[in-house]
C-alpha cells in the first residue's frame, strides 16, 4: 500500500481496529472530527491503577477503559460546563442495587454488558476485581478502607448477575466509595490466564494491557510520549462516546501546551495554569471548576514552638494578603475562602473563614503572644507546585516581615515533599493543598485534622475533633447529629487554625474545538462525554 | 633574560594585541561595566527588587524600563541587582575549580606513577558523567542553596583545569631549570609551586574566562529545572526560566531582558577568553 | 594493525575502572538524593503500612551495601531494573529514547559543522579583519544564550507567530506514521522504508530543536577551526606549497584544512558528549522524548534505577566515543595522507 492510499484510507475513517498494529501513530488532522487530541504535562506510568507505584495521571485509564458498579450524576458547574454531583449516585455496570435494613448488606444486579474481548461481565469478575483492590495494598487498599471494604470475604458473587457486599458497620461512605476509580471491574478470565505464581493478580499483564468493559481501550501507550484510546463500540454502561480515538500527548512545557491549544493543534488542554486559563477564556472555552472538598492552605506545624501559641497563629492569619495571593497565584480562578463567614447555620465546605488581611489586628495578636518581637522561620514550598506556591509564599513573606516575622523560603524537591510534609510532618511553616475525593466535610476533617492522619501536616491534635470525626464519619448526612457535629468541627478548626485556608483552587481545562467536558472529583480527564464542538 | 625587559615586552605585546583587536578592548570595557553593576547596582536601582507592587505584568515603560513581573516587581532593578550574585556564583565556582584543579594537576604531573594514575582515572570518571546531570544530582543531594550550586559547578569544571596543569607540569618536570632549582636545595613542593606551576598559568587564564561564562549558564540551567537560588532572590537564570513561560502569552519582557543581560555577561567572558588567548599565545606574536 | 588493536585494548582496560567508579558514585549519589521513593510511589493517600509494603517491594528496606550488591548482581545479569516513573524496564526505556537524543544531537552537530567550519576557515584566512571579528562575535553570541531560552524563542517566532514550523510535539506530528523500527533513528528508518513523506515529517520536527543546539555548539567548533587553521597556515609545509605555486584553493582545503581537522575532531568529540548531556533542557522545551528529559524527571522523582541506568549508559557512550575518536585520528592523520599522495 503506498503512503498516499494509506493516508486516503485514514481520511475516510475506514481503518478498522484490526489495522491498528500497523498504525502506530494515529493521524489527527487527517481524521477530522473522529479524533480528539488532548495534551497534558504529566506522564502516565501504568495502565493498572492497583499496581504499586502507579501515579495519579494514570488513574484516567481506569476511568476511561473500565467500568465501576456505580457512578455519580452531573450538575451544571459554576466553573462552566458540568461537574459530578455527589448527592446523586447513578448506575454504571450495576443496573440496580438494594441496601438491607441495617445498612450492612449491599446487593447489586449487573446489567448485560460484555468485556472488550466479547465475553459477558459476570459477578465473579466483579468479585475478583474487588478482591484485587483490597489485596494488593498501597493506596487502593487505603481508599477501599474509607468505604468500609477491607477483606475479600466481604464480597460474594451470588449468581452470574448478582454481587453482594457485606459491611462490618453501616457507612454513608460505602456506596460513594464504589464510584471512585479504584473498584473497577476487570475481565478476570483473561487476567487469570496471564497470572503467574509470583504474580497471582496479573499486575504485569494489566500494567501493559486494558481488559475491561469500559468505553475505550488503550490502543497504544508510549510512556513519556503519548497514550491512544480506541473506542469500544459495544460499551453497555453509557452512551457511545463521540470520538473514535483519543490521543493523550504528554507535553512537559506549559508554554508549549499553551501554544498548541491556542493554535488549535490540540482540542483539549488539561490542567492548565491559572494565568493561561484567565487569558485563554477570552478566545475559547475554559472550564475552571473549583475542586470539590479541596483547600489550598497555610500549614502551621504545632510541633514547632511559635505555632503552639494560638495568638501567633491568629497573627499569621491576619497578616496574610489573601486578595493579592488569590490574584497573583490563582488569577481569580477558584473560590475565595477569606473574609466574612457565611451563615454558620449551613454546613457548606470549603467555606469562608472570617479572617482577612488586617495588619493592625495581626500586630495586636503578636504583641499578646509569647513572641512579641517576632521570630524567624523557614517557609517550605514544593518544587513541583511552584506555580501557586511560589507567589503565595513570596507575598506572605513580604507581609509577615511587616509584623516582625522573618521568613526564608525553602524549595523542597518533589520527591522529598510528601516525605517531609505529610509522612514525617517536619515542616514548620508550609503550604498544603489536600482535596478529598468523597465530598463531605467530615471526610476532609478525617484526613486533615485528625492526629497522625496523612494530610494533617500540622501535627494537630484536639480531643474534641478526634471524637467528633469518629462519631460523624459514617453516619448519614440526614442523621440528627450530623449538622451540629460538623458545625462544631468548623468552629474549633477555625478558632484554633492549625491550617489557614486561603482559597479553593480550580481545575482549569481549555477546549478549542471540543465541548461537553465534565469535571470529576478524581481530577483526571474523563474523555467519555467529550464531543467535537 | 632580565625581568624588566620581559615585563616591558609583555606589556608591549598586550598593547599590541589590544590595538590589533578592538573587540578585546571592548570586552574589557564590558567587564568593567559588569563589575560596576555588581559593586554599585544595589544602591543605584530605582526600586526595591523584592517589593511587590500593584502594577502586575506591565510592559516596559519610562517608570519600569524592563517592565514588571507577575508580582509587580521591577524587572530592571532585579536584573541589575542579580549581577552581584551571578558574578559571585561564577567567580566562586571558577576559583574553587581553579584551586582544586591546580593541586590535582600538579600532583599528578609532577610525581606521576600511581598517584597520576589514580588522579587521572578519577578525573576521567567525572568527565564520563553527563556533566549537567551530575551538577543536578549534586545540588539535589546536597540541598538547594547557592553554595551548593557553586560546589556542583566547581566539581564539573575541575577536570578541565587539572588536565591543563598536568600536561604543563608533566613536560617540564625534567627540564633544566627544574633540575637547577632542585640542586639549589629547593623542596619538591617549592619547585612545583614556584618554578613549574607558573608556566601553566597562561593556558589556565583562558580556561578561566571561558568557564566563567559557562558557570553562569550552568547556574541558569539549574534554575530552569528548579534547583538553585531561593526565591525571592533575583538571579538571571531563574528570571529567564520563569519568564520563558510567559513568552507565549505575550509578556516577552520577563524573559528577554534577563536573557539579554545573561547573554551580555557570558558574551563578555567569552570575548575576554579569546582576547586572553591571543595575549598568551606566542604564535600570535608576529 | 596490531598496534591499533593494542591501542584499543589498552583504552578498554583504562575504561574499566572509570565505568566501575561511575557505577559506585551514581549509586551513592542516588541514595543521597532527598526524598523517599517508597513514599513518593506509594500513592496519594497511602498510610504507613502501605509505604512499608512498597519499600519492601523495592528492596529499599535492606541496608545500603546489600542494596548495592543486589544492584550489581542484576547489572551483571543484564537487568538494569525498572523505572518507577514510567513503569517500564530501564533498558527498554533507554533503547527507545537514546536514538531520539542521538538523532537530535548528531543532526545539530552536522548543522553546526556546516556553518562553523567554513566560518572558522574564513576567519583564519584573514585574522584581524572585520570578517574575523564578525565571525567571533556571532559564534560567541550563540554560546552565550541559554538553550532553553533560544528554544522557546524559536518556538514563539517560527511556530506561534509565523506558523511555518510544525507543532513542537516531539519527533513526529500526528499526521505521520512512525516508521518501522530498525535503528530507532526516524530519518534512517523512514529512508529504509522509502517513506519520504514521513522522512520529511521527521526532518521538519528536527529543524527547531537542532537549530537551538547548533547555535549553542557553533562557538567551540568555529574557534578550534580558526585556531587550527592559523597554526596550519603558518607552518612550513604551507609556505613550501605556496612557494611551489599551488593554487590558493588547493592550499587552503587540500592541505591546511586537512591538517587542521585533527584538533577539530577532538573538539567535536568533546562537544558531542557535552551536548548529549546538555540537551536535557532542549528536550524539555520541545517535548522531545530523549534520554535527557528522562534523566531530569527521574532525578526529580528519586527514581533510582532510571538515574543509574541513564548515567551508566552515558558513561559507556563516553568511553565508546573516545575510542572512536582515537580511531578517527589514525584515519585522518595527515602524515598518512601525505605519504600516499
Amino acid at each position: 500500500m503506498t503512503d498516499l492510499s494509506r493516508r486516503r484510507l485514514l481520511q475516510t475513517g475506514m481503518v478498522s481496529a484490526a489495522a491498528l498494529p500497523f498504525l502506530r501513530v494515529l493521524p489527527a488532522q487527517a481524521q477530522g472530527s473522529d479524533v480528539l487530541v488532548a495534551v497534558n504535562g504529566q506522564t502516565i506510568n501504568s495502565l493498572d491503577l492497583h499496581r504499586t507505584g502507579t501515579n495519579r495521571p494514570s488513574y484516567q485509564v481506569a476511568v476511561n477503559c473500565y467500568d465501576r458498579l456505580v457512578s455519580f450524576g452531573t450538575k451544571p458547574s459554576m466553573g462552566g460546563g458540568l461537574e459530578f454531583d455527589y448527592s446523586k449516585v447513578e448506575p454504571e455496570l450495576a443496573e440496580s442495587w438494594t441496601v438491607s435494613e441495617d445498612g450492612l448488606v449491599l446487593t447489586f444486579t449487573l446489567r448485560d454488558a460484555t468485556f472488550q474481548d466479547g465475553s459477558p461481565v459476570t459477578a465473579a469478575d466483579v468479585k475478583w476485581s474487588f478482591d484485587r483492590a483490597v489485596s494488593l495494598g498501597g493506596f487502593p487498599a487505603v481508599q477501599m478502607k474509607a468505604g468500609g471494604f477491607t477483606r475479600p470475604d466481604q464480597f460474594a458473587a451470588l449468581d452470574d448477575k448478582t454481587f453482594q457486599i457485606t459491611l462490618d458497620f453501616p457507612s454513608k461512605l460505602a456506596i460513594p466509595d464504589l464510584a471512585v476509580p479504584i473498584p473497577f471491574v476487570i475481565n478476570s478470565t483473561v487476567a487469570m490466564a496471564n497470572a503467574t505464581e509470583d504474580d497471582p493478580w496479573a499486575t504485569e499483564y494489566l500494567h501493559q494491557n486494558t481488559i475491561g468493559s469500559g468505553a475505550f481501550k488503550v490502543a497504544r501507550w508510549v510512556p513519556g510520549e503519548q497514550l491512544v484510546y480506541e473506542r469500544y463500540d459495544d460499551w453497555a454502561s453509557g452512551p457511545t462516546p463521540a470520538y473514535q480515538r483519543v490521543v493523550i500527548r504528554e507535553v512537559p512545557s506549559a508554554a508549549t501546551r499553551r501554544a498548541l491549544i491556542e493554535r488549535g493543534d490540540a482540542q483539549l488542554s488539561f490542567n492548565i495554569p491559572s494565568k493561561d486559563a484567565l487569558e485563554l477564556s477570552e478566545i475559547m472555552d475554559v472550564n475552571s471548576t473549583p475542586i470539590a472538598n479541596c483547600i489550598n492552605c497555610v500549614g502551621l506545624n504545632t510541633s514547632f514552638e511559635p505555632f503552639q501559641d494560638s495568638d501567633v497563629r491568629k497573627a499569621v492569619a491576619y497578616a496574610i494578603p489573601y486578595e493579592a495571593i488569590f490574584e497573583a497565584a490563582a488569577f481569580g480562578r477558584g473560590a475565595p475562602l477569606w473574609g466574612e463567614e457565611t451563615e454558620r447555620s449551613d454546613i457548606a465546605w470549603p467555606r469562608r473563614t472570617g479572617y482577612m488581611e488586617d495588619l493592625e489586628k495581626a500586630k495586636e495578636h503578636l504583641a499578646k503572644s509569647g513572641f512579641p518581637d517576632g521570630f524567624e522561620v523557614p517557609f517550605s514550598i514544593s518544587l513541583n507546585q511552584l506555580d501557586w506556591m511560589e507567589p503565595t509564599a513570596l507575598l506572605i513573606q513580604e507581609n509577615l516581615a511587616k509584623i516582625g516575622i522573618t521568613v526564608t523560603i525553602d524549595k523542597i524537591p518533589g520527591a522529598d515533599w510528601r516525605t517531609a510534609s505529610l509522612v514525617e510532618k517536619r515542616l514548620a511553616f508550609h503550604l498544603e493543598g489536600f482535596g478529598g475525593w468523597l465530598d463531605t466535610p467530615d471526610y476532609y476533617f478525617f484526613w486533615a485534622y485528625k492526629d497522625g492522619h496523612l494530610f494533617n501536616s500540622s501535627n494537630y491534635r484536639n480531643e474534641e475533633i478526634e471524637a467528633l470525626v469518629d462519631n460523624t464519619l459514617h453516619i448519614p448526612v440526614d442523621h440528627p447529629d450530623y449538622a451540629s457535629n460538623v458545625q462544631r468541627m468548623f468552629e474549633i478548626a477555625l478558632d484554633e487554625l492549625p491550617r489557614i485556608p486561603l482559597w479553593q483552587p480550580a481545575l482549569n481545562v481549555a477546549l478549542n474545538g471540543a465541548t461537553d467536558y465534565e469535571f470529576w472529583f478524581h481530577r483526571q480527564l474523563d474523555v467519555r462525554p467529550v464531543k467535537p464542538a | 633574560m632580565s625581568d624588566t625587559t620581559a615585563t616591558q615586552s609583555f606589556a608591549g605585546h598586550v598593547g599590541y594585541v589590544l590595538r590589533q583587536n578592538p573587540i578585546t578592548m571592548i570586552a574589557f570595557g564590558m567587564l568593567a561595566f559588569l563589575l560596576f553593576c555588581a559593586a554599585f547596582g544595589p544602591s543605584l536601582v530605582p526600586y526595591d527588587p523584592l517589593a511587590s507592587g500593584a502594577e502586575i505584568l506591565e510592559p516596559p515603560s519610562w517608570a519600569h524600563w524592563f517592565g514588571t513581573d507577575h508580582l509587580g516587581r521591577d524587572v530592571f532593578s532585579r536584573v541589575i541587582v542579580a549581577t552581584r550574585l551571578d558574578m559571585a556564583i561564577s567567580v566562586g565556582a571558577v576559583a574553587l575549580s581553579f584551586a582544586a584543579g591546580s593541586v590535582l594537576g600538579c600532583a599528578a604531573g609532577y610525581w606521576g606513577g600511581w598517584l597520576d594514575a589514580v588522579i587521572s582515572r578519577g578525573l576521567d570518571m567525572i568527565m564520563a558523567f553527563p556533566l549537567f546531570v551530575l551538577a543536578m544530582g549534586i545540588v539535589a543531594a546536597l540541598g538547594n542553596t547557592v553554595e551548593n550550586v557553586i560546589y556542583a559547578t566547581a566539581v564539573i569544571n575541575t577536570p578541565f583545569y587539572a588536565r591543563v596543569v598536568r600536561a604543563e607540569v608533566n613536560i617540564r618536570r625534567d627540564a633544566g631549570f627544574v633540575q637547577a632549582a632542585k640542586l639549589a636545595g629547593n623542596s619538591d613542593l617549592r619547585v612545583v609551586a614556584l618554578h613549574i606551576f607558573p608556566n601553566a598559568l597562561p593556558p589556565m587564564m583562558v580556561q578561566v574566562s571561558l568557564n566563567m561564562g559557562w558557570a553562569v549558564l550552568n547556574a541558569a540551567g539549574l534554575s530552569f529545572i528548579g534547583l538553585g537560588v531561593r526565591p525571592p532572590t533575583p538571579e538571571w537564570g531563574i528570571m529567564v526560566a520563569e519568564g520563558a513561560n510567559y513568552i507565549i502569552s505575550g509578556e516577552w519582557w520577563l524573559a528577554v531582558f534577563p536573557g539579554l543581560w545573561l547573554m551580555f555577561a557570558v558574551f563578555t567572558f567569552n570575548l575576554l577568553g579569546d582576547g586572553l588567548r591571543d595575549i598568551v599565545d606566542p604564535r600570535q606574536r608576529r | 594493525m596490531s598496534a591499533r588493536a593494542r591501542l584499543i585494548g589498552a583504552r578498554l582496560l583504562q575504561a574499566i575502572p572509570v565505568v566501575i567508579g561511575v557505577v559506585v558514585i551514581t549509586f551513592v549519589l542516588t541514595r543521597a538524593l532527598p526524598g523517599d521513593p517508597a513514599v513518593y510511589f506509594a500513592g496519594d493517600a497511602a498510610d504507613g503500612a502501605s509505604i512499608a509494603e512498597v519499600r519492601a517491594r523495592l528492596g529499599l528496606d535492606k541496608p545500603l551495601p546489600q542494596q548495592f550488591l543486589a544492584y550489581v548482581r542484576d547489572l551483571v545479569q543484564g537487568d538494569w531494573g525498572d523505572s518507577l516513573s514510567t513503569g517500564q524496564p530501564v533498558l527498554s526505556d533507554l533503547a527507545r529514547r537514546l536514538p531520539a537524543s542521538l538523532e537530535l544531537t548528531l543532526i545539530a552537530l552536522l548543522l553546526s559543522c556546516a556553518i562553523a567550519i567554513p566560518l572558522g576557515v574564513m576567519a583564519a584566512t584573514k585574522p584581524g579583519s572585520w570578517r574575523d571579528h564578525l565571525c567571533r562575535v556571532l559564534v560567541t553570541a550563540g554560546v552565550s544564550l541559554p538553550t532553553f531560552f533560544t528554544g522557546i524563542l524559536l518556538i514563539y517566532i517560527f511556530y506561534y507567530l509565523l506558523a511555518i514550523a510544525p507543532s513542537p510535539l516531539g519527533r513526529l506530528d500526528f499526521l505521520y506514521i512512525e516508521p518501522e523500527r530498525v535503528t530507532g533513528f526516524y530519518l534512517i528508518d523512514s529512508a529504509i522504508a522509502r517513506d519520504w513523506e514521513t522522512f520529511g515529517g521527521a526532518a521538519k520536527q528536527l529543524v527547531l530543536p537542532a537549530s537551538t543546539m547548533a547555535i549553542f555548539t557553533l562557538a567551540p567548533i568555529a574557534r578550534m577551526t580558526r585556531a587550527a587553521m592559523l597554526q596550519a597556515l603558518s607552518s612550513d609545509f604551507i609556505r613550501t606549497a605556496r612557494a611551489a605555486g599551488l593554487s590558493r584553493r588547493k592550499i587552503l582545503f587540500g592541505y591546511a584544512l586537512r591538517n587542521a581537522l585533527l584538533p577539530v575532531v577532538t573538539t567535536l568529540g568533546m562537544v558531542f558528549s557535552f551536548a548529549l548531556g546538555a540537551n536535557v533542557l532542549v528536550e524539555k522545551v520541545f517535548a522531545w522524548p530523549g534520554i535527557g528529559s528522562y534523566a531530569v524527571d527521574a532525578l526529580v522523582a528519586s527514581d533510582y534505577a532510571a538515574v543509574q541506568g541513564f548515567v551508566l549508559a552515558m558513561a559507556l557512550l563516553f568511553v565508546a566515543l573516545n575510542l572512536i575518536i582515537d580511531l578517527l585520528y589514525a584515519v585522518i592523520d595527515p602524515r598518512i595522507g601525505f605519504e600516499s599522495a
